[in-house]
């Protein structure tokens, strides 16, 4: 549907750069995983024979690492590896498939198949998630195929959910703002649908599609052999919700409109969440605000953006491989110059802009458009039926009216959306007649409200410690604190991962923990309510009475000494608990 | 027993009776040698025999006596069928599964050379059955396997003995010691069968036929001994006085050393006679009938979360022991019922554990015997008998009057603990409960491992039987033994049985196909071992069945480790619950085969040698159909013939059975 990106190799840079470690270097010079995309075929591997391989449940190593370019990821139950080793049994493998939903708007009919798969194939769930998009746990390797070609029936896939390319494209989901958010969920599509990986192994893999003719040189005309050296993400804003984090976004666009329409949009680069413990070199970095293009240089935009990356990023060390390394390698001049070297104008001064606030306004809302929206908080993101909270049964039902859209926001929320007034009262009889309230389970507190964990224990395989399966309760005993201090209404952001790679945005919340050791955590305080600032570790490696204890203390001094409107975040370095983080290299410091 | 001196009267009967239930093995193959001793000397007294038994030992240059004969008969190089030429041929054929056959066979021969008697003693499944027409005498120990069926490896003789064109057998005298389990309904069937059969062909029946119970020993000893006595040449056929001396070497022969008054004599017999006496001695002290004390390394269930079934990985120590096996070769396991079973009989039937009861070699307090000597799980004949009488039931009565199918079917649904609720026995004697129980059994588990991977270790796989009946949970008595020994000073009495029919060929470039379904894999883990360790070159496949994969995948790692490692050379394995969910169609190891049917085909014309093990009611038959169809389609034979090329494997050892 959108124009085809193309290879614009760069001639002559203006300015000298090191080029030691990019793609202009032989093969054996960078990091395997460059041989191993050089060598795929175009990602097709030797994929399809590991699906049919009758002594394992699982794919080798190299596939594997292909296979997150089609959307997915071998894991294993972690709560079975020691007992099934000492059975002589092999890992418990499954597989996490993540789709693709640019801007996180679902069909019902889409709706109702993801409800479908997640049922048949993935353990009775299915996993909104922190990109807008939704992902199956616990599929077993010989349901892919059928879960693939389920997806294909509704229109969706799962192309680069994961892997060395552009990521699903996420789409602020301002409500309020319905006419706007229409507009930029267009663009944010047509980005999708352009940067999206081309080659042919997807077809082949999933649906035994033999290529019309063998995988040649222009098989991926923007991405070549190589691909991108890290994942690339893409988001686009809307303010004032900056719910999409666009400051963690390798490339984020943020909205500019005049009375309701799209004009253009500014552009923001360099974001990104992950980092290693103990590595210093590592850390995560806010996107800078480098111009504004309007609606028609989108698509030259991202590619001149992208192409910079592909040609400069670091392919010897993919720790070191994300877009906002090569900015602060090459320096925010120079790729901003050669970003508009090869778009062949100057970008224009970025225009004004505010944000409130990055989580979701839950309950209901009408649209600009008269149309009714319903925000409903999930929890982590889990659809799933508990006892006495047939969540998925009501989203189910719900969906079977074909009277709403979903939209998947960036805190793992849903909004049923464009809902016309006549049929409200429906849908409110459904959400009530399957207990589905946005009064959490658990507590009711604004924290929770603002929450976000990774999925973790017990199928990621990089997680060290709980996350999905923790943070809910610990909430529950910081609640008691928030109600000692009069805090419950107050919304305070927290997230927590089970790693340090950030899959929650952790590093932008006022109050984050990430996983260091079963139990173990790091502490973070300070991040910016609206997503403007990094927080900074304030305790390392502890547990939760330590955990306990700091929050305690600065729960109660924000409580006691907070200003009128003042933010957790903003607080607790006013109050000099923690030490503000300009710039992500300071991070660490 | 009736069978066994038909023309004694009641009080002889009586009295030998009562002796034969005193003896032990030895003793009654001794006193066999000697009444035959007596016989053929005419007129010694009862008291002298062992005496002159003992003299023999010692005046062996003598050369006077018909007993110096037998003495120098059993000495170095002087074979007793040299000194007294048979005037008939014996041969003896055995028919076996777990060994008892063989080792019955082998007790046979000896106390047939006693009688002066060389006997060519054969395995079914190496004999060739047309030869049948030239045997004179013919004495076959066969066990009853499943459903009535012969042994696996003796299913070709069975087939070609009931078929058109077995031969006549006239002039041919002939024996049948059978073997069985009485809790079957085709209790001892095959050796019925062929008794039947032997003299329908024309045969005259030199012995009536035996049945033997699990608890066979006494029984056969009785039996063989009878026979020993039938097959010697008569007196005055042959011109030197052997038979007297060829009895008392033949007693010398099989005695244990050292007990009792003629110790002497068995001391000087095993010494000086041939290699199975010898063998006698040197054999690891640790036996069936002294089992070691094997202590438990590792105890682990197998099988995964949400598996329909517990299987086990159990290590144990035989260090210190002696024992050794090889890849093939089973565990004899010997195990004690449930303390919770033992009291609860107790309890049904108002009984003190601490009442002493009668047992072999002793008395024992009932608990005891229940927990150690006795099978109080399922029911047999015996008992049905034994409980008939006692409570009077018109029922039991009833069954026990009918017919075998419905007494089986009865005892699959009713214990001996059921029996004793349902049929209550008020009053009833500890002394009565246990006369009719059969002796606990030892259970044979095929090794999982090969000394040359674990020395002084053998591994077993074992399925845990448990299951309810008539709402109290029951499990197997062995396997639940073994389930439950996981503390880190366990025990379990072990003795190694020989699997001559199943090994690994000798020739390491022989290729092998592996057909195992469930713990029916265990042996092929020896096996892989095995050949890992001798640095095999020949290639080996392995068709595993189970019902899923996740769970029941026995050995997956090890498998795949071995498949890596080249060790393995391929590996189908087949779950028959995993298609759609369990809801869609079963596919079991002998479905995989048929898919596989050009590879099996090629594979077994480049040599291969084919093994099965495992369940026999359904998948033995089922892969034996499988290989048939395989063998008639890719080898373009008609039926018939596919059939005959399956048994010329099995002639060859190449298609080698070890099923249960």
């Amino acid at each position: 549907m959108a124009t085809k990106m193309t290879k614009t190799s760069p001639a002559a840079a203006p300015v000298e750069v090191d080029r030691s470690r990019d793609i202009s270097q032989p093969l054996e010079k960078l990091a395997p995983e460059e041989r191993l995309k050089f060598n795929s075929d175009y990602l097709a591997g030797s994929i399809a024979e590991d699906l049919i391989d009758e002594i394992t449940l699982a794919v080798d190593e190299n596939n594997n690492k292909l296979m997150k370019f089609h959307g997915i990821y071998q894991q294993d139950d972690r709560d079975q590896r020691d007992e099934r080793r000492l059975q002589k049994l092999e890992p418990y493998y499954t597989f996490m498939l993540r789709g693709r939903m640019p801007g996180g708007v679902c069909t019902p009919q889409q709706w109702l198949k993801m409800d479908e798969i997640g049922r048949t194939y993935g353990n009775e769930q299915f996993r909104l998630t922190t990109r807008q998009t939704f992902q199956f746990h616990y599929l077993n390797r010989t349901a892919l195929r059928d879960v693939m070609l389920g997806l294909r029936e509704v229109g969706l896939d799962s192309k680069a959910a994961c892997g060395d390319v552009a990521r699903t494209v996420m789409s602020g989901v301002h409500p309020g703002l319905s006419k706007l958010h229409k507009q930029v969920y267009e663009q944010a599509q047509i980005a999708s649908d352009h940067v999206i990986h081309k080659t042919s192994a997807y077809e082949e893999v999933w649906f035994g599609e033999k290529p019309a003719q063998p995988r040649g040189e222009n098989e991926e005309p923007f991405y070549g052999k190589q691909y991108m050296p890290r994942k690339f993400k893409i988001g686009f804003a809307v303010p004032p919700s900056n719910d999409i984090d666009i400051y963690s976004q390798d490339l984020g666009f943020v909205a500019i409109a005049s009375r309701g329409r799209l004009k253009g949009f500014n552009v923001v680069i360099g974001g990104g969440m992950g980092r290693t413990d103990r590595a210093p070199e590592t850390y995560p970095r806010l996107g800078d605000v480098i111009g504004y293009i309007d609606v028609e240089q989108l698509l030259p935009t991202i590619e001149a953006v992208m192409g910079v990356q592909r040609d400069y990023g670091d392919r010897v060390t993919r720790s070191h491989a994300r877009f906002k390394y090569t900015i602060d390698d090459k320096g925010l001049d120079f790729v901003t110059g050669e970003i508009e070297r090869r778009l062949g104008v100057p970008l224009a001064p970025a225009k004004a802009f505010k944000f409130t606030a990055n989580g979701d306004q839950l309950g209901w809302t009408t649209g600009d458009d008269g149309l009714e929206h319903f925000t409903l908080f999930i929890e982590n993101g889990r659809v799933i039926n508990r006892p006495g909270h047939p969540l998925m049964d009501g989203l189910k039902a719900i969906a079977e009216t074909e009277k709403c859209v979903f939209r998947l926001t960036p805190n793992q929320s849903v909004i049923l959306s464009d809902i016309a007034p006549v049929d409200r009262p429906a849908i409110e009889a459904l959400l009530a007649e399957h207990a589905i309230t946005n009064t959490p389970q658990k507590g009711r507190s604004a924290l929770r409200l603002n929450s976000m964990a990774c999925v973790a224990m017990p199928t990621c395989a990089l997680a060290m410690a709980e996350s999905e399966r923790y943070l809910p309760d610990l909430i529950t005993r910081i609640e008691g604190l928030l109600e000692k201090n009069g805090l419950t209404e107050e919304p305070i952001t927290i997230r927590m991962t089970g790693c340090p790679n950030g899959c929650a945005r952790p590093y932008i919340a006022e109050i984050a923990l990430t996983g260091r050791a079963p139990g173990k955590y790091n502490l973070y305080l300070g991040g910016g309510f609206h997503g403007e600032r990094l927080n900074k570790m304030v305790r390392e490696n502890v547990g939760e009475d330590v955990i306990m204890e700091v929050l305690d203390d600065t729960l109660a001094r924000y409580a006691q000494e907070r200003q009128p409107g003042e933010r957790f975040g903003d607080f607790v370095i006013r109050a000099g608990f923690v030490a503000e983080v300009k710039e992500g290299r300071h991070f660490n410091d | 027993m009736s069978a066994l001196i038909p023309t004694l009267t009641p009080d002889q009967r009586d009295s030998v009776q009562r002796l034969a239930a005193t003896l032990d093995r030895e003793q009654t193959i001794w006193l066999s040698g000697y009444f035959a001793g007596l016989a053929n000397a005419g007129a010694a007294s009862a008291l002298a025999a062992p005496d002159a038994a003992t003299q023999n030992g010692a005046a062996t240059a003598d050369g006077a006596s018909a007993a110096t004969n037998g003495a120098s008969a059993g000495a170095p190089g002087a074979a007793p069928a040299e000194a007294a030429p048979a005037a008939r041929t014996l041969t003896i054929l055995f028919g076996t599964d777990t060994g008892n056959a063989k080792e019955l066979a082998g007790e046979l021969a000896t106390a047939a050379k006693a009688q002066g008697v060389e006997a060519k003693v054969a395995d079914m499944s190496d004999y060739k059955p047309r030869a049948l027409k030239d045997e004179q005498d013919l004495l076959v120990v066969t066990a009853t396997h499943g459903e009535g069926d012969p042994p696996p490896n003796a299913v070709g003789f069975f087939e070609f003995l009931a078929g058109r064109k077995a031969p006549k057998l006239d002039g041919v005298r002939f024996g049948v010691l059978s073997l069985g389990d009485s809790t079957y309904e085709h209790y001892c069937s095959a050796g019925r069968l062929l008794d039947e059969r032997l003299a329908e062909l024309g045969g005259e029946r030199l012995i009536d036929r035996v049945d033997c119970d699990v608890d066979y020993e006494d029984d056969a000893a009785a039996w063989i001994a009878d026979a020993a006595g039938r097959i010697a040449p008569e007196r005055g056929a042959t011109d030197a006085g052997g038979p007297n001396g060829a009895a008392a070497g033949g007693v010398n022969g099989v005695a244990p050393g050292g007990t009792g008054p003629n110790g002497a004599a068995a001391v000087n017999g095993a010494a000086a006679s041939g290699a199975s006496a010898t063998a006698t001695l040197e054999a690891p002290a640790y036996s069936k009938k002294r089992p070691f004390p094997a202590s438990v390394l590792d105890n682990v269930v197998l099988t995964g979360r949400g598996s329909t079934k517990e299987t086990r990985h159990v290590e144990l120590s035989l260090e210190g022991s002696g024992l050794t096996y090889e890849p093939g070769d089973a565990l004899g396991v010997v195990p004690a019922n449930d303390p919770a079973l033992v009291e609860t009989l107790l309890g049904e039937l108002s009984l003190s554990a601490d009442t002493p009861v009668p047992v072999k070699g002793g008395q024992l307090p009932l608990g005891e015997a229940l927990a150690q000597r006795f099978e109080i799980t399922a029911a047999t004949p015996r008992f049905l008998e034994q409980w008939a009488t006692l409570s009077g039931s018109a029922e039991l009565e009833a069954l026990r009057a009918g017919d075998a199918k419905a007494r089986t079917a009865f005892f699959r649904g009713h214990h001996v603990l059921d029996f004793v609720r349902l049929f209550p026995v008020p009053g009833i004697e500890a002394e009565q409960l246990v006369a009719g129980l059969r002796p606990l059994q030892p259970r044979l588990y095929s090794i999982a491992s090969s000394l040359a991977a674990a020395p002084d270790e053998a591994h077993l796989t074992v399925s845990t039987v448990r299951y309810d009946l008539h709402e109290t949970g029951r499990t197997g008595v062995a396997s639940g033994h073994l389930a439950q020994l996981l503390h880190d000073d366990a025990t379990v009495p072990v003795y190694v049985q020989q699997n001559e029919h199943f090994r690994l060929p000798a020739d390491d470039d022989t290729p092998i196909i592996m057909v195992g379904a469930g713990t029916g894999v265990a042996p092929y883990r020896a096996f892989m071992q095995e050949r890992e360790a001798r640095g095999a070159s020949g290639r080996s496949w392995l068709v595993f069945g189970e019902r899923n994969f996740r769970s029941d995948f026995l050995y997956q790692v090890e498998w795949q480790t071995l498949l890596k490692d080249g060790v393995l050379t391929r590996l189908d394995p087949v779950f028959s619950r995993d298609a759609a969910g369990g809801r869609g169609p079963k596919t079991y190891v002998q479905d995989r085969l048929r898919q596989r049917g050009a590879d099996v085909w090629a594979w077994l014309e480049e040599g291969s040698r084919i093994y099965v093990c495992g369940d026999a009611d359904a998948m033995a038959p089922g892969v034996r159909a499988a290989l048939k169809d395989i063998v008639a389609e890719h080898g373009g034979l008609d039926p018939e013939a596919a059939d005959e090329y399956l048994n010329e494997l099995g002639r060859d050892h190449r298609y080698l059975l070890d099923v249960y």
